[in-house]
C-alpha cells in the first residue's frame, strides 16, 4: 500500500462519523523506486490532505524530509515534489494493519494489501 | 509503446486459477485489454501521467496495462483475494512499480467514496448476468463517483439502451468507442459450447 493510495482510505465501519485518517502500524515498510514525474505529483497536492499524508510518513518512519506544512510554489520546486513523490509513490507498507480512528477497528494490510472488507454486522 | 507490443505483454500476465462464478470472474483478453487501453491513451490522453483506478481489476491485466502505458499510478480494487494474489505476482513478474491494490466490495462503498479523487477509471465489470443482477450498475455508480474526469467500461450490447438511461439520470454523457466481440472462454461447467461470442460495447461515460 502506497501512502497516496492510504490518502484516500476511511473507514466505513457502521456508526463511525470520522473514519480518517487511518492510523498505520506497520510491521514491513519498503522503499521501492518510481519513476518520477513532476507534474503528476504537483497535479496530486491539491488534491491530498496534507496532514494526514504527514501523520503517515511519520508511523511508517519515513517523516525526514517532509515539511509540516505544503511549501508555497511547490509546483516549481523540485527538491520538494522528490520529497513529496518519494512519500506518495516509494515508500510501501508490505504487512500491518490500518486502524480506524473512531471504532479502533484493524483492517489487515499483508503483501502490501490491505482489506478493507466488513463484516455483515459492520456495514 | 505501439499497440502490438502492448498485446504482445499482456500475453503473460496470468489470469484466474479458479474462476469464481458469483463474481463473474471472465478474464479480459490481452487483446482487448490493450485496444482499450489504447484508444484510452491515444484519442483521450487518459492514462500517461494520470491517477488511474481500474475497478474489479481481477487479475490486473488492465491496470499492469495501464502501468506500462505511463499512468501516474493505477490502483485496482477487487473483493476477491485469490485474485488480487495473482495481481500481485503479475506485478511483480513485469516489475511495474506504479500499481497499487486494495481489497473492498465496490457494490457496498459509502456514495461519496473517493468522490473524484482519481482522474480515469477503466473497467470491465461483471456483466451483472444471472445472479448478479444490476451488479454492473453499482460498479458504473461507483466508477463515476470515483472519476473526475472519465469512465472506461465495457457492457453487453444488450444492455445499451438500460445504460444509456442510467447515463442521462445521472447526467454524464455516454459515448459507445467500439462495438466488440468478447469471446467468453467456457470458464464454468454450466457452459456447454467451447466459447461464446458476445457482443460487447466499449463506453467512455464523461462528465459534462
Amino acid at each position: 500500500m502506497k501512502l497516496l493510495t492510504h490518502n484516500m482510505l476511511t473507514s466505513h465501519v457502521k456508526g463511525v462519523t470520522k473514519g480518517y485518517p487511518l492510523l498505520i502500524k506497520a510491521t514491513e515498510v519498503k522503499v521501492n523506486e518510481v519513476e518520477f514525474n513532476p507534474q503528476f505529483v504537483s497535479r496530486m497536492i491539491p488534491k491530498l490532505e496534507w496532514s494526514a499524508l504527514v501523520q503517515a510518513a511519520d508511523q511508517v518512519g519515513q517523516c525526514q524530509d517532509l515539511p509540516a506544512e505544503l511549501v508555497p510554489d511547490y509546483e516549481k520546486n523540485e527538491e520538494f515534489l522528490k520529497i513529496v513523490h518519494r512519500i506518495l509513490l516509494e515508500v510501501e507498507v508490505i504487512e500491518g494493519c490500518l486502524q480506524c480512528p473512531e471504532s479502533g477497528r484493524e483492517f489487515p494490510i499483508s503483501r502490501g494489501i490491505p482489506n478493507m472488507l466488513l463484516n455483515e454486522d459492520e456495514a | 509503446m505501439k499497440l502490438k507490443e502492448l498485446e504482445s505483454c499482456l500475453q503473460d500476465v496470468d489470469v484466474f486459477e479458479n474462476p469464481k462464478i458469483l463474481l463473474e470472474q471472465y478474464p479480459t483478453s490481452p487483446h482487448i485489454a490493450a485496444c482499450m487501453l489504447y484508444t484510452v491513451q491515444t484519442t483521450f490522453d487518459d492514462i500517461e501521467g494520470k491517477l488511474v483506478a481500474d475497478l474489479g481489476c481481477g487479475c490486473g491485466v488492465l491496470s499492469i496495462g495501464a502501468a506500462m502505458l505511463d499512468a501516474g499510478l493505477c490502483v485496482g480494487f477487487d473483493i476477491d483475494d485469490e485474485a488480487l494474489n495473482i495481481f500481485r505476482r503479475n506485478a511483480d513478474e513485469f516489475e511495474v512499480a506504479n500499481v497499487d491494490l486494495v481489497q473492498c466490495d465496490l457494490c457496498s462503498l459509502e456514495a461519496d467514496a473517493y468522490s473524484q479523487r482519481f482522474d480515469t477509471v477503466i473497467m470491465n465489470p461483471p456483466f451483472g448476468t444471472k445472479h448478479n443482477q444490476g451488479m454492473d450498475m453499482k460498479f458504473l455508480r461507483a466508477a463515476l463517483t470515483m472519476a473526475k474526469t472519465a469512465v472506461y467500461s465495457l457492457h453487453k450490447t444488450s444492455t445499451r439502451e438500460h445504460i444509456q438511461k442510467k447515463a442521462n439520470d445521472w447526467g454524464v454523457k455516454m459515448e459507445v468507442i467500439a462495438e466488440l466481440r468478447y469471446d467468453l472462454p467456457a470458464s464454468y461447467k454450466f457452459h456447454k459450447k467451447k466459447s461464446v461470442d458476445i457482443q460487447v460495447d466499449f463506453i467512455r461515460f464523461s462528465k459534462a
